[in-house]
């Protein structure tokens, strides 16, 4: 295990020491593990507060700042954080008008925001929602599992909701278009390699040289099924074509597209691949109105990418363009 | 019982989680994220510690600092899982607990992993070892067993409970991502809980 690290059980302290360091318009809670934006809790301001296990970064902590987060909680590599840090920072960014929980579809960060919301709503009176993404088409049987996983749209519902609280709206609106972001959008993987977790220090699946796990989840979780590594346009093809089974993109006002890097596979390699999701796009007849390609929902070094698709309307694509300074997305600023 | 022998009941929890820890961690790891002895055990030291710094001297302070801790160190599901079920047991828990306020205390505990993790039985959780173990202690009671006799027939009941999750395809948690892939390992939750009431048979007697 080759990683830039001093050792494995100070990897999220140290990161966070170099985040606040490197940013210092944030403010970080570094005995809670809490990233604030510098100047929360804005007054009248809904307050959106994410978070997660470790490992998918720049989620959650580098889209905090205006016109996104206000607060994100990490918690160890890929385990959810406590309820703890949640309630905290809830409190900390009530600026009166009450907080969204944005919460990626996993029993552990499910069960530990709902404790939290109730927690805080228990000992402060701070009004709770909480919006759980769950957009990964990858999890065919819904009904027997735990739910489609919270993937890549979680990047796109904290940018939208963002905006539309940084407008001032209440949070029931707020938290409808959160909502109404992951009703419309839908993601899908592929692992060319496995990631590692410093504390295990080998591999968590073992995918032999020349295969591919398609369908991954962001945790080194099984995909739908393993193939013979294939020329980008059929990776592509085998990524667009569940997601249009799943949801019919057509007669919107164009799909935000985004093609996102698992943390491990150059940019290089995505725009080969946004390339031919634009042209399966195409092909299908649907527009795009809207791009973003990158690691933004990354699991640690595993080598590979997702696609997400939003099916966008006027107010997505206001809201998307809205000014937005973090770390990691930064426009219109 | 009172505080100090329900004290007693949870430092023997964390002793055999102690024990257990590898065995729970690799359970997890044929079908889970690979954490839930590792959690459990750094939740349940807290536990030993929160109780050794100032021992509760009601039942239902101690169900409640058992609860709040293991909610704030556990993470991943167990934590709000146990965190939900313990606190559910302070409220039910009267100033001295006698065979039938366990028997209560305890479905109060069952009802809130209910509450929390919305599991019916056959989901392969913890549920299908609690669940068993509490409805036989109800009908040892009732049936007239004295409390040892019907802690044991729980523990009876939860052992065979959790060697029925061996060849189920998990319905909840991240196992469910493997389906009948899950299937032909214990559920490690099924196995932390039954250590629960293995516990309880060694340390209450009445």
């Amino acid at each position: 295990m080759n990683k830039l690290i001093n050792e494995p059980a100070t990897v999220i302290p140290d990161a966070l020491l170099g985040l606040a360091a490197a940013h210092r318009e944030l403010r970080v809670d570094h005995e809670n593990r809490i990233v604030y934006r510098g100047d929360a809790p804005v007054r009248g301001k809904v307050g959106l507060v994410s978070g997660g296990g470790s490992g998918h970064e720049p989620l959650h902590a580098g889209f905090v700042g205006p016109g996104m987060l206000d607060a994100a909680c990490a918690g160890e590599i890929f385990t959810s954080p406590v309820p703890d840090q949640m309630v905290a920072a809830t409190t900390a960014v009530d600026g009166g008008a009450g907080v969204l929980h944005i919460v990626k579809n996993y029993t552990g960060d499910v069960l530990n925001f709902e404790m939290a919301a109730e927690l805080a709503e228990a000992e402060t009176g701070v009004p709770v929602t909480a919006v759980i993404t769950d957009d990964d088409v990858a999890v065919q049987d819904s009904l027997y599992t735990a739910g489609r996983r919270g993937v890549g749209v979680t990047v796109l519902v904290e940018k939208i909701a963002g905006a539309a609280a940084e407008q001032g709206r209440k949070l029931a609106d707020v938290a409808d278009v959160a909502r109404k972001v992951n009703a419309n959008g839908r993601s899908m993987g592929v692992a060319l390699t496995s990631c590692t977790v410093p504390a295990a220090g080998k591999p968590t699946f073992d995918l032999p040289e020349g295969q591919m796990e398609v369908g991954i989840g962001i945790h080194g979780e099984p995909g739908r099924r393993r193939a013979p590594i294939a020329p980008a346009r059929e990776i592509a093809e085998m990524l667009v074509s569940p997601i249009l089974a799943d949801l019919d993109f057509t007669g919107s006002d164009g799909v935000i597209a985004f093609v996102n890097g698992m943390g491990a596979t150059p940019l290089i390699e995505l725009y080969v691949m946004y390339h031919e999701v634009e042209q399966l796009l195409t092909k299908a007849g649907i527009g795009i109105a809207r791009s973003l390609v990158g690691p933004y929902i990354t699991s640690l070094d595993m080598a590979g990418c997702s696609v997400t698709l939003l099916k966008a309307d006027d107010e997505l694509l206001r809201l998307w363009d809205a000014p937005v300074r973090t770390p990691a997305l930064r426009w219109g600023v | 019982m009172d505080a100090a022998a329900l004290n007693a009941w949870m430092h023997e929890f964390a002793r055999l989680i102690a024990e257990n820890t590898a065995k729970l961690t690799e359970l997890d790891s044929a079908i889970g994220d690979g954490d839930h002895g590792f959690n459990m055990d750094r939740g349940l030291k807290a536990v030993v510690q929160a109780l050794d710094d100032e021992p509760p001297d009601t039942p239902s302070a101690l169900f409640k600092r058992v609860g709040m801790t293991l909610i704030s160190k556990v993470g991943g599901a167990s934590g709000p899982l146990y965190g939900t079920a313990f606190l559910r047991m302070s409220a039910a828990a009267d100033t001295s607990v006698d065979g039938p306020g366990f028997a209560k205390v305890l479905r109060a505990g069952l009802d809130g992993v209910v509450a929390r993790g919305k599991c019916v039985a056959g989901d392969k959780t913890m549920y299908d070892a609690l669940a068993p173990a509490v409805d036989a202690l109800d009908a040892g009671l009732a049936e007239g067993k004295d409390f040892p006799a019907a802690l044991q027939a729980a523990v009876d009941a939860a052992t065979a409970g959790r060697d029925a999750t061996v060849p189920m395809a998990a319905r909840k948690g991240r196992a469910s991502y493997l389906g009948e892939r899950s299937a032909g390992h214990a559920d490690p939750g099924a196995t932390s809980v039954t250590l629960l009431l293995v516990a309880a048979a060694a340390t209450l007697t009445d």
